[in-house]
């Protein structure tokens, strides 16, 4: 059987390339742009290291890193929908403003106090989330229905839905700000006790390196089982190697960044445990936004890659009137990607809240601008059609890393707009020159 | 009258109106199994319309369309789909921004058990169907704007004929297209034909059609000037009919010709 398949199956198209680089691309399949943009962000974190004097890679830094960029990361998956089916929304920060408003006011008075639930109640901080989910789908469903089936351009609709649901948050409490949160929601947050741990963060670093492995093989066996053209073993094996390798080398970074001495010392107290020389040692790991972010990551991955509506929305953004002739409904489409958004900025907006312990009338404020830049940085093109869930991840953590290494490095605010807005027109101009030498 | 066999489709005495203007006045029209019939007729001479009542896009105001001899009602493009009617447009075919895979397969995708894409079947199929129609096809992976125009043809080709056309409707399937890749459609068509399936091809362009074509059916001002056999008409002659409506001794004369 398996002389009969090597006799079968067609040679793999890396055989027939020339230079080693070109047979390692070839032979891995990985795409070139995504390693460019890893390549881009490896300069930017060496550069800030060295110019910070060493402060930027450190597990410190790059902990904090990791959880500042949650939030627009979380709503970076679903704009990058958005964008593929040639719409734009404009209106995320001013959701997540709303959201974040409609939340708090849950989880400090509508369900403690008026529903007599008590505070502290364990079960605040997820009736809270769900009651913020809905009605951020809610909000994507009326604006999904209004650029759908009325036909008003999304621009226009969700220009309109900035200025409304920024005013409906203030609305909500009178401007007041809402604090503080449940202490369960605030793990959303992250710090110290939003943290999974040392041993549940390697417990994560299992799972992923078992789900690359076991995701490499079943790839493999589908291919074979089709007569396809496979990898070669070898490239097989260094795509497992390098993404356990990521995985590995983030959880240790990530258990390498101790909780400040103040606050291991009072758990210790609290505890009883003897504090060493020297101070206790308890790692941060994983924080739950991270966590977060990446789950809804994976799940977007799989959303767009494996699925019906995926297909959809790229079938849509290459050419509507052919996704129309083929039998879709484009417009019910359109309408679940704008409810999906809605969904990620209430996630956005628990990160957020939780993260700052308050809602206020400012959270989100120029959220939808990061958003949009992270997703084009990220390869996601404005003509449509073009752009992948971890390319726009990539963004993101792009984005954040340029803004907290130039904190570090001391530089003004007003300039630290002004690099970010030249680096989003460099990087759209770099992706320019790539795809036209690409096609 | 040309084949005495029942015809793969009859349309017959079609009309339609759009705000006062006859666009297709009584046509008649016929295709039989394995026949290629060009549909001819300048700009606005109604041949589009006339199709586009086959294909579901337009409802007839009167007339009756019979499929292997039976009444059939189409009033939507699903329908005419479950007649095994299938279209080619031009330049509406294809999402160019996937794969070949994903376009055969747009709105009609094969899932896994789990209710996820099962891509490596719907590329296997795809390799079967494009292996039989071009088999110099290779590129598979990469998204259909990488592919020359002849390619992209043949894709939208495949995705009609993958779910069993027996009807296929091609408008202007070659206007876009350079000489090497009109030869390869043309290669394709007879393979078509060499199936079984009935083709309508429509042209605005005489010599896209008539080396292609059994039969030509010459539309002017929504009626049927005449109908023949390439074998019994010269290109001259079909020109003839199709500029000045004049019908030749080998074509049989339609409501549309212009009497003596």
């Amino acid at each position: 059987m398996a002389e009969q398949h090597a006799m079968t199956t067609p040679a793999h198209p890396s055989s027939f390339a020339q230079s080693p680089l070109q047979r390692f691309l070839s032979a891995t399949e990985v795409d070139t742009r995504l390693l460019g943009m890893i390549g881009a962000l490896a300069i930017i974190w060496v550069g800030f290291n060295i110019f910070s004097g060493g402060l930027f890679l450190t597990p410190r830094n790059l902990w904090n890193l990791s959880v500042q960029t949650a939030s627009v990361a979380v709503m970076v998956t679903g704009m990058v929908l958005v964008i593929v089916t040639r719409n734009i929304d404009l209106s995320v920060g001013s959701i997540l403003g709303l959201v974040g408003m409609v939340m708090g006011v849950m989880q400090t008075q509508i369900l403690p106090v008026q529903l007599g639930l008590g505070l502290g109640h364990p079960m605040i901080w997820i009736l809270s989330l769900l009651i913020g989910i809905a009605v951020g789908v809610g909000i994507g469903a009326l604006q999904g229905t209004i650029i759908a089936y009325l036909k008003v351009p999304a621009f226009i609709v969700t220009l309109g839905g900035y200025l409304v649901w920024r005013g409906a948050a203030w609305w909500v409490t009178a401007g007041r700000t809402v604090a503080p949160m449940d202490s369960t929601f605030q793990l959303m947050g992250g710090g110290p006790f939003g943290s999974i741990g040392a041993l549940w963060s390697w417990v994560v670093a299992v799972i992923a390196c078992a789900a690359i492995i076991i995701g490499l093989y079943f790839g493999r066996r589908q291919r074979r089982r089709f007569n396809f053209p496979q990898r070669p073993v070898w490239a097989e094996i260094t795509l497992a190697l390098i993404g356990c390798g990521a995985t590995i080398g983030a959880v240790a970074v990530a258990n390498a960044y101790p909780w400040p001495v103040r606050i291991a010392q009072n758990f210790a107290n609290a505890n009883g445990i003897a504090v060493p020389e020297g101070g206790l040692f308890v790692s941060h790991g994983i924080a739950i936004p991270v966590l977060i972010a990446v789950g809804v990551g994976v799940a977007m991955t799989f959303l767009t890659t494996r699925t019906r509506f995926g297909r959809y929305v790229y079938a849509m953004g290459g050419n509507p009137e052919a996704a129309e002739l083929a039998g879709i409904n484009t417009r019910w489409v359109t309408v679940k990607i704008f409810m999906l958004m809605g969904a990620l900025c209430a996630i956005a907006a628990a990160i957020s809240t939780a993260r700052l312990n308050a809602a206020t009338n400012a959270l989100g404020t120029l959220d939808e601008l990061y958003v949009i830049a992270a997703a084009v940085i990220g390869g996601t093109s404005l003509a449509g059609g073009v752009g992948t869930v971890a390319g726009a991840l990539l963004g993101a953590l792009v984005m954040q890393s340029l803004q907290s290494g130039m904190v570090l490095m001391g530089i003004d605010s007003p300039l630290q707009s002004i690099v970010v807005g030249i680096v989003l027109v460099f990087a759209v101009w770099l992706d320019t020159l790539y795809r036209r030498n690409k096609y | 009258m040309l084949d005495t066999s029942t015809p793969l489709v009859e349309m017959t005495d079609i009309s339609i109106a759009f705000g006062g203007i006859r666009a297709v006045d009584r046509a008649s029209i016929s295709l039989h199994r394995g026949e290629v019939v060009g549909l001819l007729g300048h700009n606005g001479a109604g041949k589009s319309t006339l199709i586009k009542i086959l294909s579901g896009a337009y409802r007839r105001d009167a007339g009756e369309i019979r499929i292997n001899g039976e009444t059939a009602t189409i009033n939507n493009p699903r329908d005419a789909k479950a007649y095994g009617i299938e279209t080619i447009y031009q330049q509406l075919a294809v999402a160019d921004n996937v794969d070949a895979a994903a376009n055969l397969f747009l709105g009609r995708e094969i899932t896994t058990a789990l209710g996820t894409l099962d891509d490596a079947a719907m590329e296997s199929k795809a390799r079967e169907v494009m292996g039989r129609l071009n088999p110099n096809f290779r590129r598979f992976k990469e998204p259909v704007k990488a592919l020359s125009g002849g390619q992209r043809q043949s894709v939208a080709i495949a995705r009609a004929i993958l779910f069993n056309a027996r009807i296929l409707i091609m408008d202007e399937p070659t206007a876009a297209l350079g000489p090497q890749e009109t030869a390869q459609v043309g290669e394709l068509i007879k393979q078509l034909k060499a199936d079984g399936i009935g083709i309508f091809l429509i042209s605005h362009d005489i010599h896209d059609v008539f080396d292609l074509a059994d039969r030509v059916v010459v539309m002017k001002n929504g009626q049927v000037v005449g109908q023949a056999k390439t074998s019994d008409v010269t290109k001259d002659e079909v020109l003839g009919m199709i500029i000045m409506g004049k019908v030749p001794p080998g074509a049989t004369p339609g409501p549309g010709a212009i009497r003596d």
